[in-house]
């Protein structure tokens, strides 16, 4: 039974919008938690927590995301837990995110000059307050401009759960085409809607990137 | 072994007579040997002035008297804490010194004043408004007053590093280090810097300062060291030192500089 391609179909598509929203939200949330604690591990002093961290990342910046979706989502049916998409999406982007959001910020730690921890360490502040009120504060202004990139990055990735059967804007595509057979109608308008999500993101970024950059010229 | 103990405290004792005891200390970074066996007493009070030349050490040393460098041997004990102690010491020592760096080192994402009140109120639990009123004091004293509310980079180089001493100041610290403080300014704010530090050198302040400000160290320092290649190769009064300095290296080094 093949029906046309029409608003309500179109409206269908839009709404399924949310759980793409819902599910970066989640990664981003969970990845920014993770990923700060990936970051401060791999700048502290302690070497097995480093090493630890740097394994953790290489490991997720060098497999696909989708390899990394299958063996979550396989890998909680082995562990004899329920297979439910969507948890298994947003452990395995969570996880993801953690390595990339860990790697970038790591990166902008290491640019605040060294003086910066000798200057609070000399004045006696300890870890937490050089961290805390020194070190994070100048990482952040560095980092805003790459992690909301990396949001783009994550948006566009959470297509994917579409393959473990989590009902996002792409399945919801599918299960559309599949009912209308209208590809080009059906995927132009899930891209179109992927655009609108990440378009005012990306000038975003590039905005703060600009301003960044002045700033750091003066 | 208890003879050995007993032994070890009356060496403490002893060193907590003096602001800053260094026995024997070695510095390596991997396999090159920055300090070689550094002996060295501070009084209290007592101004000590560290010359030599790029890469002769001075900054490793002071730098090891606050740890911001460990050590691989020797001892130092400061205002009678053991610092190779370590634990709860270097918190301590931390505390009571003050440092201030060639570049400053001012945090930049915070006001003059903000610089200046983080550490009292984090690290020795002030309130806000006591704070200010003392970070308003020293940079009084520092004759900045004016600049509490501006960034630092708002602020001319001899401004900043004016902060940097007041910033040091709040903490309150019993011993003051200096590493080339006027190396990185314009030639017509070194005297700004160099008076704030005069005045603190005359209101007793225990001061190690490395500095190649000749003049200077003839003003205020009560013994003058000079080091090379990772030794202290002659140290003596201001007179000595310039009047009659009895190494042939340092006969050299004075020779370039002046
Ligand atoms: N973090 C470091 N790692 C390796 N070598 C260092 C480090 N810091 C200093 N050094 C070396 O130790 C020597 C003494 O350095 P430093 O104490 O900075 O000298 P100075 O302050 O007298 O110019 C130099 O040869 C320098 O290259
Ligand atoms: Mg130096």
């Amino acid at each position: 039974m093949i029906r046309p391609f029409g608003w309500n179909e179109f409206l269908i598509i839009v709404m399924a919008a949310q759980w793409t929203i819902a599910l970066s939200a989640i990664a981003f949330a969970g990845g920014g938690v993770g990923g700060l604690l990936i970051a401060l591990a791999r700048v502290c002093d302690i070497r097995p927590l480093r090493l630890a961290s740097l394994a953790f990342i290489r490991v997720f910046q060098g497999t696909p995301l989708l390899m990394q979706l299958f063996l979550v989502f396989f890998g909680m049916n082995i562990l004899g837990l329920a297979i439910n998409p969507w948890i298994a999406a947003a452990i395995a982007l969570t996880l993801h995110a953690s390595a990339f959001l860990g790697e970038i910020w790591r990166g902008c730690i290491d640019a605040v000059p060294p003086g910066q921890r000798e200057a609070s360490t000399a004045l006696g502040l300890r870890y937490y307050n050089r961290m805390r009120y020194i070190i994070l504060p100048q990482a952040a202004r560095i980092a805003v401009a790459p992690t909301v990139g990396f949001l783009v990055q994550l948006i566009k990735g959470t297509s994917l759960a579409a393959i473990i059967g989590f009902t996002e804007l792409t399945r919801q595509g599918q299960i559309i085409n599949n009912a209308t057979f209208s590809p080009f109608m059906v995927f132009g308008t899930v891209a179109a809607i992927y655009f609108v999500l990440c378009w005012p993101l990306s000038l975003l970024a590039q905005r703060m990137e600009n301003k960044f950059s002045r700033a750091t010229q003066r | 072994m208890t003879e050995v103990t007993a032994n070890a405290s009356a060496d403490v004792r002893g060193a907590s007579d003096l602001a800053v005891c260094m026995e024997g200390v070695n510095k390596w970074y991997a396999e090159f040997h920055a300090l070689k066996d550094i002996n060295l007493s501070v009084n209290r009070g007592e101004r000590i002035v560290i010359c030599g030349p790029s890469g002769s050490g001075k900054s490793t040393l002071i730098r090891c008297i606050n740890q911001l460098e460990v050590i691989q041997k020797g001892r130092i004990v400061v205002d009678g804490h053991d610092l190779t102690a370590g634990g709860k010491n270097v918190d301590i020592i931390r505390q009571e010194t003050g440092m201030v760096f060639q570049s400053f080192n001012l945090f930049p994402h915070m006001t003059v004043l903000e610089n200046c009140t983080l550490a009292p109120m984090k690290v020795r639990g002030k309130s806000k408004a006591e704070a200010e009123t003392t970070a308003r004091q020293y940079l009084e004293r520092v004759r900045i007053p004016e600049q509490a509310a501006k960034y630092p980079a708002q602020l001319s180089g001899g401004q900043q590093q004016r902060v940097a001493i007041a910033r040091a100041l709040c903490m309150n610290p019993k011993i003051m280090l200096f590493d080339e403080p006027t190396s990185a300014l314009d030639p017509e704010m070194v005297k700004e810097v160099l008076d704030t530090m005069i005045d603190l050198a005359n209101e007793g302040m225990t001061m190690l300062c490395v500095t190649h400000e000749m003049g200077f160290a003839r003003q205020v320092a009560d013994r003058v060291i000079f080091m090379d290649r990772g030794e202290i190769v002659e140290i003596g009064t201001p007179d000595e030192f310039f009047g009659n300095p009895k190494h042939e290296r340092t006969r050299n080094f004075l020779g370039q500089i002046s």
